[in-house]
């Protein structure tokens, strides 16, 4: 049964720090579907509300089990999650021209956001399995590099750029964390940079548009261009204190487009200005921070590429979705983890922190 | 070296000797948490830029948010007959629109809209719906195509209509009205399971898209692609200036095989009329016309309509909207001779000098079976059987045939198969065999019945358009080729499609025995009783073969035929001409409309006079 010292152990700054967070992501969502309340907003806020209910449930059963039991489980897992991505693609719903989300009983389900998860656990395996002092060489990372390779075809094709670049940066930033020669990631970034010319042609008219509207917004006036004029106004005019809950302009008039995934920063920082988005960030970082601490501090290898992985899904998403509505970087569609809409975020990642805690309060198991 | 595979760690677990495993890490921790510290300064550094240094700036912006959005539509395709003649295009259409936002005072703005131009408060206030006033700034449109009175009265009152703004947006414009509308088709609002499909990534709601015709079939092309600008507006949604700016593209033009007079002079002879006659160039499968009657205008879908006018067209009992000259199944009747007579030469059942008796009737077991004249024909021999279109003679050689071996020749000719028209979904009509009977009905076939499909009755069924391809392979050497409707599609000097001759099967038959059917339908026109004389047009050796087929009147539509009208037999006229070099094939069916020779054959001739007039003056 329960260990005492399992209790003991128990890391409540982290839960704290969640709960905090769900509930800015709660009244940022109520205030980004207000203006659409007579037309389904209501819903949308209701049903976050319900996956928030569903992800505390998640994370604390992802607690009760001693984490080393994922080393038997991520490879079947890694293989439903591409199995379920295939179905996608087979009789996946189609929203606006993308095929992303499978759907199952009045819930919609994203595989590609549980692929997340599933690389990170299969890579802590393969890197906790396989030492290699001194650094990983090229050959050494054959299986890594198509782990990561195959979920990123699948969702590149359905098409979400987005999420397969962020399967991507998750990926390397494990690879690298557990260790490559420089030498090996010198040939690695040149050949990064000599085939990105390449990928550039593999790419939709719309993706390659976006692009170059970052680099000149002049180019597409009426679409993601205009987005970004109006999610940098929004932010702008928050200025420090913020127009107040339910009186940002930007967002009531509908200048902001998807509001309440993509854009749910902008929403935020308009209400609640420079202080409010302050604030966010320093809850985040700490999240982040302390998850780096809780790797640091794990009693295994696995235990912690796994709680570094789930870091890494935490950071590169908020990094890319702040960039992306201040205007830092292109528009791709990636949501920020905890505070946007979205169920299938919602739940792995919450899986990712029952992780967490489950690492953190085993790390003092056998003293 | 290859890397140590971690076995054994499992025994270490318990010992608690793995604990400080993490530490291998810490050099990777440090540089990830300086990584993790440093972007955050960065993000901390961009929002106080944003809103603090540039906060008022933007804080201005967003107070006189007055940047939008406006769509410029763009041309849709314009749609010629053969010669270039224009048949469809785009006129300005002077629409109202009203801006939410800008809107004042609601119940007077409807108020005085309904005191002005007379549009109906209820109506008027039903077209802002919830939905709609989500976007307080996305104009509603309240009324489509306003008159030059209704432009000039909005006009001149607008400065006391705030929110109310005209747009003028191109508006498609169908020439001649209900003009082959078949194959044009119409548009009509897009559909919310259309616009999910994903097949629209151009279109919102409440675009006008293709339904039907050549306007369904080509949307893509036709439709063009959407433009839009940013402007810049005044408080009261007036526009100052124009930020930005994409123009629309226009869509490609279609141009179509028909020939518009020659579609005219068929319409017209179908006028009042249920029926379809088509017309096909037997040398290569092109449509110089489709008339279908009755007909619809195109225009009505656009500008609006009234009720009874729809239920008119969508469900009236005349379907208009139903192309009887793909979609219209019907028993080919006597038309079918032509099928029995090569299908009696190539199985040697039949020896074309050989005469047979017609005594009027043609008896078998219980069974008499009628000849359409009375009296007989005495003493015929084929191409006698064809011209006169006896009936006895081919109930004969029915019977000797066999159903299946009917069905063989049948198919051969296109019937029982879809033509694959290029335009629009067409019916395939039917040809029985014993075994699909045995499979629809449970019972075998019987040897009576196939006296009845010798003269294409029974359960027989082909379209105006089979009929006509089928005369067309009699003459051009036994080619049946894809009936097909557009010469090309393109845009200034491109062409996204460009018409081909499709070859889509072969009558492998003795050309001796289609030279001797060839007569008998030659004879059918120009011998002394024969049945098509009334086709016969001056100098033009024309060829054909007509037909009557009987209505089966079944227990409901009883009713009906006391009424008088519906119980009349269906009347077919298939021909070509001229016989020696083939120019034109023709499809005439008249829906309930008697005799096939006295009724379907003058409208042939008609149209056959027309065609060649034309010819003569280049």
């Amino acid at each position: 049964m329960f260990d005492r010292r399992l209790v003991q152990n128990f890391d409540w700054i982290l839960v704290l720090i969640l709960l905090l967070l769900t509930l800015i992501s709660v009244i940022n969502l109520y205030s980004a579907t207000f203006p659409m309340r007579n037309a389904g907003g209501m819903q949308i806020f209701m049903k976050q509300t319900y996956w928030f209910l569903i992800g505390f449930v998640v994370m604390l059963l992802a607690t009760t089990f001693d984490y080393h039991l994922l080393q038997r489980l991520a490879l079947p897992g890694y293989l439903i999650v591409i199995g379920l991505l295939v179905l996608v693609s087979l009789v996946g719903g189609k929203i606006s021209g993308s095929q992303r989300w499978l759907s199952i009983g009045g819930f919609t389900i994203q595989p590609s956001e549980f692929m997340k998860m599933a690389v990170v656990i299969l890579l802590a395996k393969f890197f906790d399995e396989h030492l290699q002092p001194g650094g990983y060489r090229l050959r050494d990372l054959w299986q890594p590099f198509l782990y990561m390779a195959i979920p990123c075809a699948l969702i590149v094709k359905q098409p979400d750029l987005g999420t397969s670049l962020m399967i991507l940066i998750i990926a390397f930033s494990i690879i690298l964390f557990a260790g490559m020669r420089w030498k090996s990631f010198m040939i690695l970034v040149v050949a990064g940079m000599g085939s990105a010319p390449l990928l550039w042609f593999k790419l939709k008219d719309y993706q390659q548009r976006r692009i170059l509207t970052f680099i000149d917004p002049d180019l597409d006036p009426l679409g993601a261009g205009y987005h970004i004029q109006q999610s940098k106004i929004a932010i702008g005019s928050g200025m420090f204190w913020g127009k107040g809950f339910l009186h940002g302009t930007q967002t009531s008039l509908h200048f902001l487009p998807e509001q309440h995934t993509d854009f749910a920063f902008s929403v935020l920082a308009e209400e609640w200005g420079f202080l409010g988005s302050l604030i966010l960030l320093v809850i985040y970082f700490t999240l982040i921070l302390w998850g780096l601490s809780i790797a640091a501090n794990s009693r295994d290898r696995f235990g912690a590429l796994i709680a570094f992985g789930v870091v890494t899904i935490l950071f590169w998403q908020l990094v890319i979705n702040v960039c992306m509505t201040t205007g830092l970087l292109p528009v791709v569609g990636i949501p920020l983890v905890l505070i946007s809409y979205g169920g299938s975020s919602v739940l792995s990642v919450m899986a990712g922190l029952g992780l967490l805690l489950n690492i953190s309060m085993r790390r003092f198991m056998f003293q | 070296m290859k890397p140590i595979p971690w076995k054994g760690r499992s025994q270490l677990r318990g010992s608690g000797l793995d604990s400080v495993s993490a530490e291998g890490f810490a050099n990777s921790l440090k540089a990830a948490t300086l990584i993790a510290i440093v972007i955050f300064g960065v993000l901390v550094m961009r929002l106080w830029f944003l809103q603090i240094v540039n906060g008022p700036v933007y804080r201005t912006q967003s107070e006189n948010n007055r940047i939008h959005l406006q769509d410029i539509p763009p041309f849709r395709g314009m749609i010629f007959d053969r010669n270039g003649e224009l048949l469809v295009d785009n006129r300005p259409s002077f629409d109202l629109y009203l801006i939410p936002e800008n809107v004042h005072d609601r119940p007077r703005l409807l108020r005085n809209l309904e005191k002005l131009i007379g549009l109906p408060m209820e109506v008027t206030q039903k077209k802002i719906t919830r939905e709609a006033l989500k976007y307080p700034f996305r104009p509603i449109l309240i009324k489509r195509n306003m008159s030059r009175d209704e432009l000039a009265t909005v006009e001149t009152n607008l400065f006391n209509l705030p929110g109310v703004s005209i747009q003028i947006k191109p508006q498609r414009h169908y020439l001649y009205r209900d003009f082959a509308s078949h194959l044009i088709g119409y548009l009509g609002e897009i559909s919310e399971s259309q616009l999910n499909t994903g097949n629209y990534p151009e279109n919102k709601q409440g675009d006008l898209v293709g339904k039907y015709g050549v306007e369904g079939r080509w949307q893509k092309l036709l439709s063009g692609l959407r433009g839009g600008e940013q402007v810049e507006v005044d408080a009261a949604g007036r526009k100052l200036r124009t930020l930005s700016r994409i123009p629309p593209v226009p869509g490609s033009n279609v141009c179509l095989t028909i020939d518009k007079d020659l579609q005219m002079v068929a319409e017209q002879a179908l006028k009042d009329k249920r029926g379809a006659i088509v017309a096909m160039n037997p040398n290569n499968g092109e449509i110089l016309a489709m008339a279908s009657g009755p007909a619809f205008d195109p225009n009505v879908f656009i500008t609006g309509m009234e009720r009874s006018e729809w239920v008119r067209i969508a469900s009236g009992k005349d379907h208009p909207l139903q192309n009887r000259a793909i979609t219209g199944q019907y028993p080919p009747g006597s038309t079918f001779k032509i099928v029995m007579a090569i299908a009696g030469l190539e199985e040697g059942i039949i020896n074309p000098q050989e005469e047979t008796s017609c005594g009027g009737s043609y008896t078998v077991g219980a069974y008499t079976h009628r000849c359409w004249k009375k009296g007989g024909h005495g003493s015929v021999n084929l191409h006698r059987a064809l011209v006169e279109s006896c009936d006895v003679y081919f109930y004969k050689l029915g019977r000797r045939l066999g159903v299946d071996r009917i069905a063989h020749y049948a198919n051969m000719f296109g019937l029982g198969i879809k033509t694959d028209f290029d335009l629009g979904s067409e019916k395939e009509g039917l040809i029985p065999t014993s075994k699909w009977k045995l499979k629809r009905f449970g019972e075998p076939w019987q040897p009576g019945e196939t006296i009845s499909v010798a003269i294409g009755q029974s359960f027989v069924l082909a379209t105006p358009l089979q009929m006509a391809r089928l005369i067309a392979a009699v003459f051009n050497g036994g080619y049946l080729y894809q009936p097909k409707a557009i010469r090309w599609v393109g845009k200034d000097d491109r062409r996204f499609y460009e018409f081909a001759p499709t070859v889509m099967g072969r009558l492998r038959v003795n050309p001796e025995h289609l030279e001797i059917v060839k007569r008998g339908l030659i004879g059918v026109v120009h011998e002394p009783r024969g049945t098509g004389s009334k086709s016969r047009v001056d100098g033009i050796i024309g060829a054909g073969k007509t037909g009557t087929s009987q209505v089966v009147t079944l227990g409901k539509e009883k009713a009906l035929t006391a009424a008088g009208h519906e119980s009349e037999d269906h009347a077919w006229f298939v021909s070509l001409a001229p016989a020696d070099n083939p120019a034109i094939a023709l499809g005439v069916l008249v829906e309930h409309g008697g005799g096939g020779g006295a009724n379907a054959a003058p409208l042939a001739r008609e149209v056959l006079a027309a065609y060649f007039a034309k010819k003569k003056v280049p």
